[in-house]
């Protein structure tokens, strides 16, 4: 089996192969397999070295974007009318579509990276002891920290958990269990649905004539920062165990049926136990969803610089309205200001990386074993 | 129990125990709960925003005349921004669901998929902050370029903003943010192609691409629809990112790049709320309330959509 080598071959596609000793093999008429990858790190190492040129030329900076970008037009246009010229129009015209799938995932993969790159790098200046043991009571400028931020975020979020797990789960528990085709059931899908769309704003703007309806028009505390999250909160929760209660068996419900025990038992003892996995994922996905909120927050907690625990009781910092505020309303010197919002900005993905982490975790290990 | 099966006929109603009616009770209330709160969302705002409708600029200071003529522009920018989105998140999600789905080794695809919901998972302020320090003025010079050479384009003339904090940026931004949500759901949609479609189309000799065209394309193209209308959705909604990232005169116009651009109901609300007093709050809130039912009528267009394809498709 000798795969004769294609290219002196494809010269000449067109005519048809007069002889009968042909020595044309399977191959030939297509580009080898590593032609692609061949004449992309070309395209790079030559446009690399015309922008090396031209910024050693100009006196300017290497413009990275500018490479990878004429790189990726020419490896397109090279390897359409390359493969036009040895493999015809429609497998050139796939090899084209190809690169530019691989392209549109490269250009996914920039935003991530550049955030990440920049969060890390810039928010550890300020990621340190003093940060995590500070409030910004009385600092201008220099030090400060964000203790106050992430104890606020910790409390409401918290709150928020509080408020919107049981109705949550237990109205995921009466869609599957009791609900069934009931009006009330389709209704509360279809409210869910309505839910999961309202914006954050929105949400926020609820909790505050909500509260101002009580406790008169100018109210900010963190309860209602609390209650806007909950908004927001409860349809995910809803959603992601109503998935997980639908797939408990129907056959272990019956079994425990069978043996006498009451329905709401056999939902504790033995649906619940068995989704349990799940649920958590669910719910760890949906905290992880509402600590980044930032606009509810703001409207409903304001921002303040000095610690509060209560959450019935005034201004109550949060770490994302903590990042805008350093940012919106930078003192002197800025750098202080954009340092610390950046540190606050490692801080949150952090926990909200930690809090997806732990949920696939969660999700994999403790998963139920379903034997089919 | 015997003689409830000799009878046969009537039903064998279960016994109401108290932990029964108690915990059904409790269900039950955690379900009307959702429907009290969702109707109390649109009550309070309804109920806060009506003063608001018929103000003029004697009323509130945020009004320069009536009230329309305050959310017209906003309004005009959260959709303008929301599209602009939506023109580049679009083909850009269906090429990473498409890399995702058929083209990476399939050993890959689960950690590429997973490394693409990360984008979800970052706050909007952090992209917000991304957005206006970093992303802003590494742009700025390709906006100079598109300006100096496709300027005759209306929607280039002008003059480009230095700090870049344009609608376009705005709007680019919001792309990022919107692009894992479509990914999402088109990946789903082209991972329940029936394989039969595909393994017929390869063996009637097409190419990858013509197998797409010809099976992948079509079974999915209302979930495209439906993914593309949530993730609009998700842009006329956002806040903070543009809030951090636009630097706006709420003005109606279609150039991207000059320093003249229109705000957002959202992120107008986010920038004015805090300092607002009075019947100001109201106006917020009437905008508030444009921007639910604007929403709204988006997502419930979309799960329309979606629930139409579920009736004929089988797939579910």
């Amino acid at each position: 089996m000798t795969t004769l080598p294609a290219p002196p071959s494809t010269r000449t596609p067109a005519p048809a192969p007069d002889t009968t000793r042909s020595h044309v093999s399977l191959t030939s008429g297509r580009l080898p397999g590593w032609t692609p990858w061949v004449l992309l790190g070309a395209c790079l190492a030559v446009a690399g070295a015309v922008f090396g040129l031209l910024a050693a030329a100009g006196g300017t900076e290497f413009s990275l974007a500018g490479w990878l970008v004429t790189s990726a037009i020419v490896y397109l246009v090279l390897i359409y009318a390359l493969s036009r010229i040895v493999e015809g129009a429609r497998r050139a015209f796939d090899r084209f579509v190809t690169g530019l799938v691989s392209v549109a995932f490269a250009i996914a993969m920039v935003p991530l990276v550049s955030v990440a790159i920049t969060v890390i790098t810039t928010g550890l200046a300020r990621f340190d002891a003093e940060f995590f043991s500070y409030s910004m009571r009385g600092v201008l400028g220099e030090g400060g920290g964000a203790l106050h931020a992430i104890t606020g975020t910790l409390l409401i979020t918290l709150a928020a958990a509080v408020i919107s797990i049981p109705i949550g789960l237990m109205t995921a528990v009466y869609l599957v269990e009791y609900g069934q085709e009931s009006r009330l059931a389709k209704a509360i899908t279809f409210l869910v649905d309505v839910m999961t769309g309202i914006p954050s704003i929105v949400a926020g703007l609820f909790a505050y004539a909500l509260f101002a309806l009580i406790f008169g028009p100018g109210v900010r505390m963190g309860f209602a920062g609390a209650v806007a999250l909950s908004v927001l909160m409860i349809p995910v929760v809803v959603r992601s165990s109503e998935e997980m209660l639908r797939l408990v068996p129907n056959e272990l419900r019956e079994a425990a049926f069978a043996l006498g025990v009451p329905k709401w038992l056999t939902i504790v003892k033995v649906v619940l136990p068995t989704s349990i996995a799940g649920i958590t994922t669910g719910v760890m996905l949906s905290i992880a969803r509402v600590i980044g909120e930032t606009a509810p927050l703001l409207i409903t907690a304001g921002f303040t610089d000095a610690m509060n625990y209560n959450l019935f009781d005034g201004r109550m910092q949060t770490l994302p309205v903590y990042i805008y505020s350093q940012y919106a309303y930078k003192g002197i010197p800025a750098e202080a200001y954009v340092d610390r919002a950046w540190a606050a900005a490692l801080t949150l993905i952090l926990i909200v990386m930690v809090l997806n982490l732990v949920a696939r975790l969660v999700a994999k290990l403790f998963a139920p074993k379903t034997g089919h | 129990m015997t003689a409830s099966t000799a009878t046969a006929a009537p039903r064998i109603a279960a016994k109401k125990r108290p932990g029964d009616l108690w915990f059904s009770g409790t269900a039950v209330f955690a379900g009307s709960m959702i429907v009290v709160t969702l109707a109390a969302v649109a009550i309070f705002l309804i109920v806060q925003s009506l003063p608001a409708f018929g103000l003029t600029a004697e009323d509130a200071s945020l009004l320069k005349t009536n009230f329309w003529a305050y959310v017209g522009p906003l309004l005009f920018g959260t959709v303008w921004a929301a599209f602009l989105a939506l023109l580049v998140a679009v083909p850009l999600s269906l090429g990473i669901a498409l890399f995702i789905t058929h083209y990476a080794p399939r050993r890959l695809a689960q950690g590429l998929g997973y490394i693409v919901d990360l984008l979800a998972a970052v706050p909007s302020v952090v992209f917000g902050l991304w957005g206006i320090l970093v992303f802003a003025p590494s742009i700025v010079p390709s906006y100079a370029w598109l300006n100096e050479n496709l300027g005759w384009i209306p929607l280039f003339s002008g003059q480009v903003l230095n700090s870049g904090r344009t609608i376009l940026t705005a709007a680019l931004v919001l792309a990022v943010m919107v692009v894992p949500i479509i990914t999402a759901i088109c990946r789903e949609i082209f991972l329940q192609t029936p394989r039969l479609h595909e393994e017929a189309a390869l063996a009637l000799g097409a190419t990858r691409w013509e197998m797409i065209r010809m099976a992948v394309l079509p079974f999915g193209r209302s979930g495209i629809v439906s993914a593309s209308m949530l993730g609009l959705g998700r842009a006329l909604g956002e806040t903070m990112a543009v809030a951090m990232v636009l630097s706006a005169t709420n003005v109606v116009t279609l150039r991207l790049l000059t320093s003249q651009n229109p705000s957002t109901i959202a992120a107008n609300i986010a920038l004015t709320f805090p300092e607002a007093y009075n019947l100001n709050i109201n106006v917020l809130i009437a905008t508030g309330l444009i921007l639910f039912v604007v929403t709204f009528a988006v997502n419930a267009l979309a799960r329309w959509i979606v629930s139409r394809r579920k009736e004929f498709s089988g797939a579910n």
